[in-house]
Parts: C-alpha cells; sequence; structure tokens
C-alpha cells in the first residue's frame, strides 16, 4: 500500500469562485476520499427575517444568491402568498416563468463558461460568456438589475413587459440558440473537450437515488425528475419533457445542461405565445399566518423553502435548502478514485453555489 | 469525436467588431428602467418617513425639523422599495449609477422655504400650539369639574 497524503484543496482555489474547503486524502495521485467543510461565507440571512417586514424581505430573499437571485425572490413571495390565499394573476405566473427561464439560461451559459476555464479552454470561457452577457442585458431592459432583479412582490410582480418587449427578446434568444448550437459542437464533439470530461466521475442512477441528488447531476445519471412538470407557475400550461441522459459522467452533466438551455428558449417561446392579457399583481390584504413549503426547480436543481408566519408583520422562520447542498454527498462520491488532476472539474460539474448553501 | 470544431468561431471573430466597447470612449447607454440611483424631488417632499421605514438596509434618515432628506450611497441597495412606497411619488430611479469611492458618500437635500411658505407654516404651527393650549384647558376644567363632584 503506497503512503496516503492529505492535500487541502480550497476555499481559495482558482477555479470556483466561492470558498468551498476540501480534504483529499491521496493515495500517490488518486484520490480516496474528500472531506468537505463549509461556512466560510455565512451571512445570516434567514434570522434576518425576524428583522424585517415580511414585504420588505423579498428584497433580501433575493440577495442569498447571485446567479439563481430571481428565484429566490420569487419562491419567498410564493410561499408567503400561499399562505395568505392569495391567488396571483395568470399574467404575472407567465412573466415569473419567462424570467425564471431566463435565469436559467443565464445560470447554464455561466457554468458552460467555468467549466471550459476549468478544462483551460480560454477562448470557449469567453464565447459563453459572451452569449450570457445578452441575457444580462435582456434582464437590464426588463427589470431594471443585471444581476438582483427586485421585480417580485408579494402578490404578483412589479414590471410588466409589452408584447414589444417580449418579441424583440424572443428574436435575440433566437440568436443566442444559433451561436449555442456552433458552440455545443465544440462542448460536445471536441476531443480536446471530450478527454477531459468523458469517463470521469461516474455516478450511477442508484447512487443518485440513494444520495437523494437533484437537478441536472441527477439527470444526467437517468432520473427522470423535474420539479417543474409540478406545474407551479405557468409551467402547466408548457409542454415539456425533463432532459435526461444514461451515461451519468461529467460529459453527460455537460450534455444535459446544454440541453436544458434549449429547452428554456423553446419553454419562453411558448409562454410568449400564450401569455394572456391582464394585471400583474393581486392586492394584499392583512398579515400572514400559517406555514407552508415551497419547492422550485432552480438551474442546480431543486431548492425547498419553508416560510412560517404567526400574524404579525414580521415572519417567524424562513428556510432554504438548496440544491448545491444536497449535491454536496454526490459530489464527494464521485470524487472517489479520480485523479488528482480531475478534482477541480468534478467539483464544478456539480454547479456548486456555495452561497447558496450558507446563506 | 472532431477535431478543429472550433475553427469556425475563431475566423468568424478575427473578422467581425469586437464584442466588447472601447469603455471610457463608448460609455455604455442606459435602458430606460435601469435603477442606477435614487433621487428625490425635494420639493414636493412631506418628509413623512415613509422611505425611511421601508428601507431594508436603513440607508435612508429623513429629519422632519430641519427639513432633510439623507441617503447614504452606499448603504443603498438600488432596490426600488422607497419609490414603491412614497406616497407622493417624489422620489425616482436615475439611470447612472454611484460613481465608486474610497470614502461613505452621504447625500444631503435640504427643503428652502419661500417666505409664504415659511409663514404658513409658522402658522399652522401656532394654530396646533392653540389647538394643544384649549385641549389642555378643557381636560383641566374636566378634571377640576370631576373633582367638585366628588
Amino acid at each position: 500500500m503506497s503512503t496516503r497524503s492529505i492535500v487541502p484543496f480550497g476555499p481559495q482555489h482558482p477555479v470556483l469562485p466561492e470558498p468551498i474547503h476540501l480534504d483529499l486524502v491521496l493515495e500517490d495521485e488518486k484520490v480516496v476520499e474528500a472531506i468537505p467543510s463549509i461556512g466560510f461565507v455565512h451571512r445570516g440571512l434567514e434570522i434576518l427575517v425576524q428583522k424585517r417586514e415580511f414585504t420588505e424581505y423579498a428584497y433580501v430573499a433575493e440577495r442569498i444568491c447571485g446567479i439563481c437571485s430571481y428565484m429566490h425572490g420569487m419562491s419567498y413571495c410564493d410561499a408567503v402568498e400561499h399562505i395568505m390565499n392569495v391567488e396571483i394573476p395568470d399574467r404575472a405566473k407567465y412573466l415569473r416563468t419567462i424570467w425564471s427561464e431566463m435565469s436559467r439560461i443565464h445560470s447554464h451559459l455561466l457554468w458552460l463558461g467555468l467549466v471550459a476555464d476549468a478544462f483551460g479552454f480560454e477562448s470557449l470561457f469567453m464565447q459563453s460568456w459572451r452569449m450570457r452577457e445578452k441575457i444580462l442585458d435582456m434582464f437590464e431592459a426588463s427589470t431594471g438589475g443585471r444581476v438582483i432583479f427586485s421585480v417580485n412582490q408579494v402578490g404578483g410582480v412589479l414590471k410588466d413587459m409589452d408584447s414589444a418587449m417580449l418579441n424583440h427578446f424572443v428574436a435575440e434568444l433566437g440568436d443566442v440558440e444559433k451561436d449555442l448550437k456552433v458552440l455545443s459542437k465544440t462542448f460536445l464533439d471536441d476531443a480536446a473537450v471530450n478527454n477531459r470530461l468523458r469517463n470521469v466521475g461516474f455516478l450511477t442512477k442508484q447512487q443518485a437515488h440513494d444520495l437523494s441528488i437533484v437537478g441536472p447531476f441527477m439527470r444526467a445519471s437517468g432520473i427522470k425528475r423535474d420539479i417543474r412538470q409540478l406545474g407551479y407557475n405557468a409551467y402547466k400550461d408548457l409542454e415539456f419533457e425533463p432532459i435526461t441522459s444514461e451515461i451519468g459522467d461529467s460529459y453527460a452533466r455537460c450534455d444535459v445542461r446544454i440541453r436544458e438551455i434549449f429547452q428554456s428558449i423553446d419553454l419562453i417561446r411558448q409562454a410568449v405565445g400564450k401569455i394572456p392579457s391582464g394585471d400583474i399583481a393581486a392586492p394584499i390584504k392583512g398579515m400572514p399566518e400559517g406555514e407552508h413549503f415551497t419547492r422550485v426547480e432552480q438551474p442546480r436543481g431543486e431548492a425547498i423553502y419553508y416560510v412560517k408566519a404567526d400574524g404579525t408583520k414580521f415572519i417567524d422562520r424562513f428556510r432554504v435548502r438548496t440544491p448545491t447542498f444536497a449535491n454536496i454527498p454526490g459530489m464527494l462520491e464521485t470524487l472517489k478514485g479520480c485523479q488528482f488532476a480531475d478534482v477541480p472539474i468534478l467539483v464544478l460539474t456539480i454547479d456548486p453555489c456555495i452561497s447558496c448553501t450558507e446563506r | 469525436m472532431g477535431v478543429m470544431n472550433f475553427t469556425g468561431t475563431v475566423l468568424k471573430n478575427l473578422f467581425s467588431k469586437p464584442a466588447t466597447r472601447l469603455y471610457p470612449f463608448e460609455p455604455r447607454e442606459y435602458t430606460e428602467r435601469t435603477r442606477g440611483r435614487v433621487e428625490i424631488d425635494i420639493d414636493s417632499c412631506i418628509f413623512c418617513g415613509m422611505c425611511q421605514r421601508k428601507c431594508p438596509t436603513g440607508a435612508i434618515t429623513v429629519n422632519k425639523n430641519d427639513k432633510t432628506w439623507k441617503i447614504e450611497r452606499f448603504n443603498c441597495v438600488q432596490c426600488a422599495c422607497c419609490v414603491k412606497n412614497c406616497p407622493k411619488k417624489c422620489l425616482f430611479m436615475a439611470k447612472e449609477y454611484t460613481e465608486p469611492g474610497a470614502d461613505k458618500l452621504e447625500d444631503t437635500f435640504q427643503k428652502i422655504l419661500t417666505p409664504e411658505e415659511l409663514a404658513k407654516e409658522e402658522a399652522e404651527k401656532a394654530a396646533m400650539q392653540e389647538k394643544i393650549k384649549a385641549a389642555m384647558a378643557a381636560k383641566a376644567a374636566a378634571a377640576a369639574a370631576e373633582k367638585k363632584d366628588e
């Protein structure tokens, strides 16, 4: 038996913009075990719910994460609306769906760039982020913010998009789709990329099931499950099938995410075609009292929100189970037996968002 | 598995104009809805303090006596919650962002009253004092009457 050594990985690492620390137990170049530790960016956003009025907390909830910021704010508002028995107008539901899917596109494009950066393909990284810039510009034109949108309120949304704007967005997304088709050839077909992604970091269907993995990580292992199928917001009116892959390695995760971008563009097209006219917000009365669980499909997977209100203007408890938290056990499983040089890529393939996880 | 998949993109990029702007010479145009920074039309402000109460970060301070409205620029997160809740609609979002700086930046706006407004306010204050005096006198009289009854 060769000697074992422990190599620290993170919390500051070139491949990760966010702090996660792993103690890698190595036997020569082979990883035997990985021991994670998190807790470097805890900001106490959950307890803040007791100090801000429930209508104002929507702005705080958005700041849990910089990438899926929209979904956090939306899900918090959704949970409070359920507690207060407010039915939001159909147009608001469609607008929320469109913004959610745009968030998914921008998050996946960001991930594609980061993974290209991790295996050393700088120009591919630049190309992915060039496309993402278009989505960010669309966000700024429709909401006024590029990263934090602040368009959700309890009862609906704050800003409307007229048909000219929506059609412009669909045309822009058509361009993104064309560009991505060209770029996906490099991601999925190129020999250099394939050498880094194929046959590393396998996670079988059974393992994914046992470890309760969520999101594209789970779907890449062959489990066909997507929380959007529950039909929250406008998803019940839109046609889509969860995207899966049977392979279960890093390449499959890349493949699933690329196909999910195309699916999101298609969902936005459907939503723009079906969007009804009408109000964008319903009035709210009184204070919330009760509790509710909301489940949404974030770009990284299923997130669960729990809100408990006690009839005052401050909410009693707010809890978020983020997708990265659920995916960390799976990540550790994929790390076992891999080469030391593959660790950065494998950590990235779960699309970790540590700021979400620690709140 | 192919090789040279990226060549097409490379050639296209070589012969097309850059995706980035030549920044200081070609500044970015903000969109109609861009939330840059909070501005106030101080003349129509009534100093109710609603913006101060609603601000999630506590960046705004309203002083009714001095007629000042103060914002700490780098505490503000541009959520536009104050703009939404302003009863007189005197707050609005300007498109330009606050320029970055090394020091904390506070912007104070003061409402300067015209002589007529000043006189009106004085009159209102006097009237209020009169009212308070009258109410207190009435209360004292009522208390005295109650004592007498006993």
